[in-house]
């Protein structure tokens, strides 16, 4: 294990931010940390980082114990959104600052800047002030900063929030490239976008106030998500969900008003189906058109109200029988609001919540 | 059908866009003599000549010799002038005990504004950074007496002080006046040096902590070369209020240690022979010539420093 943490509880005064939290990171893993503004997941950075006193709890690190430890002797590097640069050295200097405070000998600090700035592109960059630089060579330059320190552990606080849409992209696939480089480098990685941590994570862990709602392969949480928020937090445009009951009599079926949705092919976990209040989840892009939707083992017609072309596809907003359904074509199908079109999807696909507990079926 | 529609918008627009070519374009010309700048600069001036007739009333009395005060022109240039009465004045000037002008005091008021200077900014600004940015137990409480203490009359403390200050064997020396400045400039300094490095960003702090830098190091090599303005801000607050200061200066030192302040008072207020308004000018301009050129000097520092000090980086 490279990080492990153990009941980590962390209030400010009566807020209990984070609550008898428990994780696991593998060695070399990528860890996405996803999940709404305010749901603790910079505290909970801060507190692997050693920059904030844990309430209750055990953090380690490479097996080692570090809960009383200092930030800098804790074997982590960390990466900010602001990219807190220090302004008034260069990028050589803010390179340099944690190793010359660690009494690293100055051929040893050469060496380490010259090799982040071949691995992040920024030789030319070394002598300049950050105020010189544009968002993404500052923010390269952060990362270079936690590279020279030459840690196991990476810690990245929503790196590439403030950077726009274009420059975004591509540090993304520059971290994800610097992950592969490292091997045996741990990153966990704090975002609230999930682009982002779709692409880049080997697991996710969705956070909601304070807790793990699910930390699996980004695979699994897109297609299984184990509860309605999960559900409706991944992907996008979100998914469907419908409101109905599950019947019994004979197959099991799913029924909303007058639209029944045959489910026995359905992979329910634990002990099958029961009748009783459900919420039936279906992606947008798990929903087919025309022809396509004939194959489909659910078929059914529906007016398309609003469409959103979106270049590479189409997004359509219609009512299956009341219920607001969206679906995404393909962008070169077309499509006309008020036209009466037939879709389909397969039920196995869907995911089906209760509708109290709103845990998946 | 969508398709003429939109032509027919299309084409009303062009129109619209060739009348309006006449039209208003540009920005807005203003005309030089507007009510409104008649007010403003009419304003302006009065003010100006109510706060620099008194100064000039006082240059232009300090440049004459005592016969031609005696005309009683108080407005009028002097016909001669002579910098006999600042000579006098930084010189040979009496004050109660001893004629050798407002030298002596210059320099106490330069050994008693130094010290006291460097220590309260080094001690204020240490303390405001150990309260935006450690958060030691009890800090608001801390925080709170000192705010609080900013409130209490001067006065109130005067008496106790001294009792102090005799207590721990400062009393009328430099370094007990130097010890009661640094304390009073306490509150005030603390807040601004807090409020300021509170508003640095909070990540900057913790990239240094994980960087490995300690509580010096951080204030060193990361706060104190982003602070100068504070630091002139401060500087300007202190150099003035100390320089100008006249009660603690009379209440805690003895004659031979006077600040200026205080020995000008005594030369004006001095009452044998005739009033020499020449002289008390010279005097009164030498006295307040420190502030003075703080205020101009560092108007520029101050400029200077947060064009250099350009946080977000
Ligand atoms: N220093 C603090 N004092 C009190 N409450 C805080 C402090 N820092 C964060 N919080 C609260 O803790 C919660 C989680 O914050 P944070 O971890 O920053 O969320 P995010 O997931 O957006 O990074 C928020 O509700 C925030 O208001
Ligand atoms: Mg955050």
């Amino acid at each position: 294990m490279s990080v492990s943490i153990k009941e980590l509880t962390l209030s400010f005064g009566d807020v209990e931010v984070l609550k008898r939290l428990d994780l696991e990171i593998e060695r070399g893993e990528f860890l996405v940390l996803l999940g709404s503004s305010g749901c603790g997941k910079s505290t909970l950075l801060n507190c692997i980082a050693g920059l904030l006193d844990i309430t209750d709890g055990q953090i380690f690190i490479n097996g080692r114990n570090v809960t009383w430890e200092q930030p800098k002797d804790r074997g982590i590097g960390m990466v900010f959104q602001s990219y807190a640069l220090y302004p008034q050295m260069t990028v050589e200097g803010n390179l340099s600052f944690g190793l010359k405070n660690a009494r690293v000998p100055k051929d040893e600090i050469a060496r380490r800047i010259a090799r982040a700035a071949e691995i992040l592109h920024m030789g030319p960059l070394l002598k300049r002030k950050p105020a010189q630089l544009s968002g993404g060579q500052r923010q390269r330059v952060a990362i270079g900063r936690a590279l020279v320190r030459d840690v196991d552990v990476f810690l990245f606080d929503e790196p590439l929030s403030n950077l726009d849409a274009k420059l975004r992209a591509e540090l993304r696939v520059e971290i994800k490239r610097l992950h592969q480089q490292l091997e045996n480098t741990t990153m966990i990685y704090v975002t609230h976008d999930q682009i982002e941590a779709m692409t880049l994570a080997d697991r996710i862990a969705i956070m909601r106030a304070g807790s793990i709602q699910q930390l699996a392969e980004p695979h699994t949480i897109y297609n299984r998500p184990v509860n309605k928020y999960v559900a409706g937090f991944i992907g996008s445009p979100s998914i469907n969900l419908i409101d109905g009951t599950i019947e019994m009599n004979g197959v099991p079926s799913f029924v909303a008003g007058r639209t029944r949705i045959g489910i026995e092919r359905y992979a329910f976990s634990g002990n099958g189906p029961k009748p009783g209040g459900a919420t039936f989840g279906i992606r947008p892009e798990h929903i087919f058109l025309g022809r396509a939707a004939a194959e489909e083992p659910f078929t059914a017609e529906v007016d398309v109200e609003v469409i959103e072309p979106m270049g590479a596809d189409t997004l359509v907003w219609s009512k299956l029988d009341g219920h607001e359904l969206r679906f995404r074509v393909d962008g070169q199908v077309p499509i006309r609001t008020g036209e009466r079109v037939p879709i389909g999807f397969d039920p196995a696909r869907a995911s089906i919540f209760d509708a109290e507990t709103e845990m998946r079926l | 059908m969508a398709d003429v529609a939109a032509l027919n918008t299309a084409g009303v627009a062009a129109d619209a866009v060739s009348k309006d070519l006449a039209g208003p374009r540009g920005a807005r010309p203003r005309r030089a003599i507007s009510r409104r700048n008649v007010f403003l600069y009419g304003t302006l001036f009065v003010i100006s000549v109510y706060y620099l007739l008194p100064l000039y009333v006082m240059i232009v009395t300090s440049l004459k010799g005592m016969p031609e005060i005696r005309l009683g022109n108080v407005f009028s240039p002097p016909m001669e002038i002579t910098f006999e009465p600042w000579v006098k004045a930084w010189a040979e000037a009496c004050t109660g005990l001893n004629c050798d002008g407002l030298s002596r005091g210059f320099w106490n008021s330069v050994q008693i504004t130094v010290p006291s200077v460097i220590l309260s900014i080094a001690i204020a600004s240490l303390n405001g950074y150990a309260l935006a940015n450690w958060r030691f137990k009890g800090a608001d409480v801390f925080f709170t007496i000192l705010i609080f203490g900013a409130f209490i009359p001067y006065q109130v403390m005067l008496y106790p002080m001294v009792i102090i200050l005799r207590e721990i064997g400062l009393y009328g020396s430099l370094s007990g006046l130097v010890l009661v400045h640094t304390i009073f400039g306490m509150p005030i300094l603390t807040l601004l040096f807090r409020n300021y490095f509170t508003s640095l960003p909070e990540e900057l702090f913790k990239a240094a902590r994980v960087d490995g830098a300690g509580f010096w190091g951080i204030y060193f090599k990361i706060m104190l070369p982003m602070s100068l303005p504070i630091f002139v801000v401060a500087l300007i607050i202190q150099i003035t209020g100390i320089w100008n200061d006249f009660l603690f200066g009379v209440v805690y030192t003895r004659p031979e240690s006077y600040p200026m302040t205080v020995q000008l008072n005594n030369i004006v207020n001095s009452v044998q022979g005739v009033k020499e308004y020449n002289v008390n000018m010279a005097a009164t301009l030498l006295t307040g010539l420190v502030p003075l050129i703080v205020y101009f000097a560092s108007g520029k520092l101050f400029v200077r420093g947060i064009a250099a000090g350009a946080v977000k980086g």
